[in-house]
């Protein structure tokens, strides 16, 4: 086995994938695991790179770390910005010219990928949590249940509400007030749900859209969240299997093809 | 790598002289007048007023990291944070009864007249009116029509000369001097040449690898901006231009190994420009050219064809880059990633500066689409060190370095 590992510490999750990588062979995951980023993420990335190392019984022959804690990963061989790693996660499962829309705990990203799989294009966030997964986990919070609780709610709601502030802080207060108008809570959460779809969407607009439009991150394991982002952008969007791990896997690819 | 420019201990010594001369003006038989950047400067030089630029010291203000403090002297007065970080410092230094806290310099010297010039944005009148209130000095204000397409009209020329008629009679009523237009001309002539050879040092960086980069060009901008229609001002640039071709000829960039060329666009984030300087540098990358300096390396006073100086000084200063559309914006950029070779263009979208900042989504989209060269927007502000996010901005870089990088 020649093992490569890459490693995606986001703000709210840490995830890894070890790949076995050899010119003959086709890309095997060896391991992949999902964990909380918690208060020390460095040692989070640490421990979960050792559960994978143990479960394995072999040690990786690099490693590439990416996500906001990219660069306290002192155990890494390499780093390389999620942008990167996405785009290259993806179009290893679907080799073709196409559009990435990222959505993480902490920002969000809409990538423009060429037929060479090259990232040609990316739009990212302002500096703000509106349109990111931190948006949700806080109105979550403010609707008493947890962020896929949210999904839950969302896909059982009757009517459209507008939540009209971008702001975090400033949405969460509609949201509360709109609680003690006795508003639904599922319709709440489906006005969340579009509020957030309709700032990634104007943000993807930026980009020259192509189709396929694929969805990556935590949050759009969410199916509320997809229908919102199709409906917002006027396209169907592809969700690839365990769409949080693209990142983590796009970096181990990219480690198992570094020639340094 | 290269290191610092000999010529930056001159510069300091060069501004501090000047400042010294503004600052001890109070008392003497000089006048001091603030003025926008993009304001016809040549005339105070004429009458010998010394010129004073509340913009400079706002780029001190966040080079020393001030500018929140500065700021929040005039939010607590009622100025939103959405006022551009220029005027909110200084009107913030202006309202600071801590003679610690007026920023860089000790604050600016107190001025006998303002001169504003709305060229550069319109937030400038209501700043100018401010101060004005504040300090109960006189302000003249000079309007320039956008120039969206094409060449100047007619009507535009007159509109603007004749406001330079009604300048000349202000600073002459506050002066009590009369202007003498022969010393005008002259003065016109000498800016003429600052300009051009300031336009001969930027273009030094057209060479491989470059001499200096943008953020020296930041720097050593002061003069072109705070002294143009003095001589010392041609002076020192020759001998700036002669330590760069002294680098150019021995094959020295002030960047090692100099693998990508960039065009910076917008005004500089002050408060990080040794940041940002280091990551462009350990990432193989120079900033070859930008928008904001080479804004000072266009605007020739001449009277050819012109019906006097006043509409020369018309025509100099009504299109310059921030008063004209998007069309010729994007003409000016794909203009210096010609001349300087560039791979790439970085835009800093500055909460600050509306006019520089709107407008360059679309710039950015029509320069991949028209030079098929990428570019990345960062977000941050000229002197308010609150409204940035690291991660952010270090992100976005990255990953542009990345897309460079994959083109290799």
């Amino acid at each position: 086995m020649t093992l490569f590992a890459g490693i995606d510490i986001g703000s709210v999750a840490t995830k890894l994938i070890i790949l076995d990588s050899n010119p003959d062979k086709d890309k095997n995951i060896m391991y992949s695991q999902v964990v909380p980023s918690s208060h020390d993420p460095e040692q989070t990335a640490k421990d979960l790179l050792e559960k994978g190392i143990e479960a394995i019984g072999e040690e990786p022959v690099k490693i590439l770390a990416t996500g906001y804690g990219r660069h306290i990963a002192d155990f890494s061989t390499t780093t390389a910005t999620e942008i990167t790693c996405h785009a290259k996660g993806i179009f290893f499962l679907y080799p073709a010219k196409c559009t990435v829309i990222d959505i993480g705990g902490q920002d969000s990203k809409a990538i423009s990928i060429s037929k060479k799989g090259k990232v040609t294009d990316f739009v990212m966030n302002d500096k703000c949590a509106a349109g990111t997964g931190r948006f949700l986990e806080v109105m979550a919070s403010a609707l008493g249940v947890d962020p896929p609780g949210l999904n839950n709610l969302a896909l059982n709601a009757k009517n459209n509400i507008k939540i009209s502030s971008t702001c975090t802080v400033f949405a969460e207060s509609e949201v509360i007030s709109l609680i003690s108008k006795k508003t639904p809570k599922e319709d709440i959460a489906l006005g969340v749900i579009a509020s957030i779809a309709s700032r990634v969407a104007s943000m993807t607009s930026r980009l020259n859209i192509i189709e396929p439009v694929f969805m990556t991150g935590g949050v759009c394991q969410a199916a509320s969240v997809v229908t919102a982002m199709e409906d917002a952008i006027s396209r169907k969007i592809k969700v690839p299997k365990d769409p949080q791990l693209i990142g983590a896997f796009g970096a181990a690819i990219i480690a198992s093809e570094d020639k340094s | 790598m290269a290191g610092r420019l000999q010529s930056t201990k001159r510069l300091k010594e060069y501004m501090t002289a000047y400042y010294i001369d503004a600052k001890t003006a109070e008392g003497s038989n000089k006048k001091v007048g603030w003025i926008t950047s993009g304001g016809p400067v040549e005339f105070l030089i004429a009458m010998d007023i010394i010129p004073v630029y509340p913009e400079n010291h706002g780029a001190m203000v966040g080079a020393t990291h001030q500018g929140g403090m500065l700021c929040e002297f005039a939010e607590k007065r009622g100025f939103s944070k959405d006022v551009c970080s220029y005027a909110r410092s200084d009107i913030g230094g202006l309202l600071s009864d801590d003679p610690s806290k007026k920023g860089p310099v000790g604050g600016l010297p107190n001025p006998d007249m303002l001169i504003c010039c709305n060229n550069i944005c319109g937030t400038v009148m209501k700043w100018y009116e401010t101060v004005s209130r504040y300090l109960d000095v006189p302000v003249y204000i000079i309007d320039t029509p956008v120039i969206h397409t094409g060449s100047i009209p007619e009507e535009v020329i007159d509109y603007v000369a004749a406001q330079f008629r009604g300048y000349i009679e202000f600073l002459e009523k506050v002066t009590k001097k009369h202007l003498d237009m022969d010393r005008l001309f002259e003065v016109s002539l000498i800016a003429n040449e600052n300009v051009t050879i300031w336009n001969k040092v930027l273009r030094k960086c057209a060479n491989k690898p470059a001499p200096m980069t943008a953020f020296d060009a930041f720097t050593h901008m002061a003069p072109i901006v705070t002294l143009r229609g003095t001589q010392g001002v041609t002076d020192y640039y020759k001998a700036l231009i002669e330590e760069l071709d002294e680098r150019t000829t021995q094959g020295i960039g002030a960047i090692d190994n100099e693998q990508y060329r960039l065009l910076w666009d917008n005004i500089p984030v002050w408060h990080k420009m040794r940041d940002l300087s280091t990551f462009f540098a350990n990432h193989n990358a120079a900033l070859v050219a930008d928008t904001y300096t080479n804004a000072w390396a266009s605007t020739n006073i001449t009277t050819e064809g012109e019906k006097d100086i006043l509409s020369a000084y018309a025509k100099a200063y009504t299109p310059i880059y921030l008063n004209i559309g998007i069309d010729k914006m994007i003409d000016v950029i794909k203009g210096l990633a010609d001349i300087f070779g560039v791979d790439g263009l970085v835009l800093h979208s500055n909460h600050s500066c509306k006019p520089y900042s709107v407008g360059q989504y679309d710039i950015a989209r029509r320069f991949h689409d028209e030079t098929g060269k990428p570019s990345v927007i960062i977000e941050g502000d000229m002197t308010d060190e609150r409204s940035w996010a690291q991660a952010q901005v270090t992100t976005r870089l990255e990953a542009f370095m990345e897309m460079l990088e994959a083109d290799v």
